[in-house]
């Protein structure tokens, strides 16, 4: 990363890290650390998506909320913009809500049974107090138009939704405000095949439209493929891979990446390959292994990665990767 | 497997509705199927098409304010829906099982998994008691589960889902079924711990020559794991035939759409190809073909029948049939593409 793409960057991550603490016994003492996110640095610019995947736990919402500043970090810097985040005024911070945003994996937790879906929609609208009234009703119903929901479902609520919908719901709450960064939080993963698409297309559409930039966060390797312009890959709380989608899906480095594409079903019946079928469960971030975190399921560990930790190092094809092999 | 084996399922206009305050749901409408000695048949359609209840109607198992309506389920020859529930209750234990997508929440809490596994012989054979431990214990080796006699003493809630997973699909085995249906069996796992679990499912599949029912609505599994292959939609069967056809080249506007739609790991498109609108609401079930509303191949060849008369699923050849006007002949209409 040089230091002018970190100037331009709209989001930059510093040395992020988040740990939950786990209480026990009678007097309910922190007996132990949930190192959910440890060590995370990466930026985003203007514009582009930044996927980031890995499987259940390994701190990817973790990420993603921290970073809006909806979680406080336990150590680290981010920057909306060159503004710290963790150091914003009561006015600066609404101000930053507004260009910040998410789309939740369940939206249907995260929308108000009470408001109908223009109330709800509209709320951002009313609370930074965007245009009349008439002005904001329109302004909804173009959002609904533009996420594929039709105008007479304005006036209803929340429960009388499927799935599909209420996912489009949540993607346009967050787009009313028109904010210049979204983490998109799983936000295809609950939809069918046929909606996925619809709703792919239209994230890649508005941020032609907006500029906006994305933090993608998924676990289906093929949908962070089609989105992303550079991908994050996690796993327990550390970062192990980071390049462009192109890079990254030619020639994946960490063991694990390779391990996580050659797990993806292809849709094809013809398609031969070599699968790596990693053994045992991922481990908990409660007492991560020591040395590389991925040390007891690695087809490729060596003595010293049982022990020290591998740092991100920059790789001659331009991607960084967190392994022994490769220093 | 040959072209001309019995089937060891045969399900045959199958409908199963839901008598709900806002109306009738025609969750299965008309469902029909086959399953060969030692084949997967894979199942897929989107959420809400009915696989989910399709599986439980074989079973036996839909509750109120569901009901089966109608037609047949012919397993080894003889149909479940006439068996008294005694009769059915063997056939559950014996011949068919069923495992879900959620394995956590399909085990029961308060009991160690090992005696949950134990149960089924329990129920089912005559077995003594060391014997049942020593069965439990091989189930368990032989899906995976390490330090077996250590975990059959493990509580659900101690478990991982992947280990959950192979728990159920042990329980499933217990009696060496015909016929094992699994419902989105690995949609709650982690990438690499379901390519651990279609890998036993696979393995079973060849050591074992169970047949299966895989319902998903991931055509990548069905690509990898299925012989044969049923696509759902709105309650109805819109095409069936074996996998390699399936993707190579599907018939059905539906199937096409869908193949196109989805996403394939290293084959970037900047965008992807929609089929637009949505599924109808099974409540309110348009005349005509159900897909009418969103199909492309309608509108081009301008189909007035589409939206008049429902196609029935069929026999384009021994082993690919469609539900479809474009291959189908009816009074003043006349297929439009030829298939032969
Ligand atoms: N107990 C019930 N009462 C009313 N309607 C029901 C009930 N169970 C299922 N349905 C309806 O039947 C239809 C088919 O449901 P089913 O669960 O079989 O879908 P599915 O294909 O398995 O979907 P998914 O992929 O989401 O699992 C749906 O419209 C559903 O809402
Ligand atoms: S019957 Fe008509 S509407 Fe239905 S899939 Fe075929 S062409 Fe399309
Ligand atoms: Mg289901």
């Amino acid at each position: 990363m040089s230091e002018d793409s970190k100037a331009n960057a709209l989001v930059q991550v510093d040395h992020l890290k988040k740990y939950y603490p786990v209480r026990g016994g009678v007097l309910r003492q922190i007996t132990a650390w949930v190192q959910a996110v440890d060590d995370v640095s990466f930026e985003i610019q203007p514009g582009e998506t930044v996927g980031l995947v890995g499987e259940s736990g390994c701190g990817k919402t973790t990420v993603g909320r921290t970073i809006l500043n909806l979680i406080d970090p336990t150590d680290g810097e981010v920057f909306f913009e060159s503004k710290n985040i963790y150091d914003l005024g009561k006015k600066e911070l609404k101000q930053l809500r507004s260009e910040m945003q998410i789309i939740f994996q369940d939206p249907f937790a995260s929308l108000d049974p009470r408001l109908s879906i223009a109330d709800s929609i509209g709320q951002g609208l009313r609370i930074h107090k965007r245009g009349s009234r008439r002005e904001r009703f329109e302004q909804v119903l173009d959002i609904l138009n533009k996420v594929g929901l039709e105008e007479y479902h304005a006036r209803r609520f929340p429960h009388e939704f499927s799935g599909g919908q209420r996912q489009r719901i949540g993607i346009a709450r967050a787009l009313a405000l028109k904010p210049k960064f979204i983490v998109c939080d799983e936000p295809v993963s609950a939809l069918d095949v046929s909606i996925q698409s619809q709703v792919l297309n239209l994230l890649r559409d508005l941020q032609k439209e907006f500029n906006l930039a994305y933090l993608f966060i998924a676990h289906n390797l093929s949908v962070v493929e089609h989105i992303s312009n550079r991908v994050a890959v996690m796993y327990l709380g550390k970062i192990v891979e980071f390049a462009t989608r192109e890079e990254l899906f030619r020639e994946p480095l960490h063991p694990y990446t390779q391990a996580l594409m050659s797990a993806v079903p292809v849709p094809n019946p013809d398609y031969e390959r070599n699968r790596i079928i990693l053994e045992g469960d991922v481990p908990s971030p409660l007492d991560p292994p020591s040395g590389c975190r991925f040390h007891p399921r690695c087809p490729s560990v060596m003595d010293h990665c049982k022990e020290r930790e591998p740092e991100m190092k920059p790789h001659s094809s331009g991607s960084q990767v967190a392994c022994w092999l490769y220093e | 497997m040959t072209e001309n084996q019995k089937p060891l399922l045969e399900v045959k206009n199958l409908k199963t509705y839901f008598y709900t305050r806002d109306g009738i749901v025609k969750a299965v409408d008309g469902v029909d199927f086959q399953v060969k000695p030692g084949e997967v048949l894979g199942v897929v359609g989107e959420s809400g098409c009915g696989k989910s209840v399709t599986s439980l109607s074989i079973m036996r198992l839909i509750k109120k304010p569901g009901k089966i309506m109608g037609g047949e389920v012919l397993f080894d020859g003889k149909n479940l829906l006439d068996l008294p529930e005694k009769r059915m209750v063997d056939v559950r234990g014996n011949d068919i099982s069923i495992i879900f997508q959620q394995p956590q929440s399909s085990l029961n809490p308060v009991f160690n998994v090992g005696n949950q596994v134990s149960e089924v012989f329990r129920l089912h054979s005559n077995l003594k008691k060391n014997q049942i431990k020593k069965r439990t214990v091989g189930l368990f080796q032989q899906v995976g589960i390490p330090d077996a006699d250590e975990k059959v003493r493990s509580y659900p809630h101690e478990m991982s889902g992947g280990q959950a997973q192979r728990v159920m699909i042990a329980m499933g085995l217990a009696l060496d079924p015909k016929l094992l249906i699994a419902d989105e069996p690995t949609t709650a796992l982690d990438v690499t711990i379901q390519a651990q679990i279609l890998d036993l499912m696979r393995a079973l599949k060849d050591n074992q020559g169970t047949a299966m029912i895989l319902i998903t609505h991931d055509l990548g599994v069905i690509a990898e794991m299925a012989d044969r292959v049923a696509v759902m939609y709105a309650g109805v069967i819109f095409e069936q035939t074996d996998v390699r056809t399936l993707f190579n080249k599907p018939l059905h506007p539906y199937t096409q759409g869908l193949l196109e739609s989805i996403p394939a790991l290293g084959e970037f498109k900047e965008y992807l190809t929609v089929i637009p609108g949505s599924v109808p609401s099974l409540i309110d079930l348009p005349p005509g073909c159900r897909f009418a509303s969103r199909c492309g191949a309608r509108t081009k060849y301008d189909l007035n029948i589409c939206t008049e008369i429902e196609p029935t699923l069929n026999d384009l050849s021994p082993s690919h049939s469609v539900r479809c006007w474009l291959y189908q002949d009816y009074e003043g209409h006349q297929a439009i593409l030829d298939v032969a």
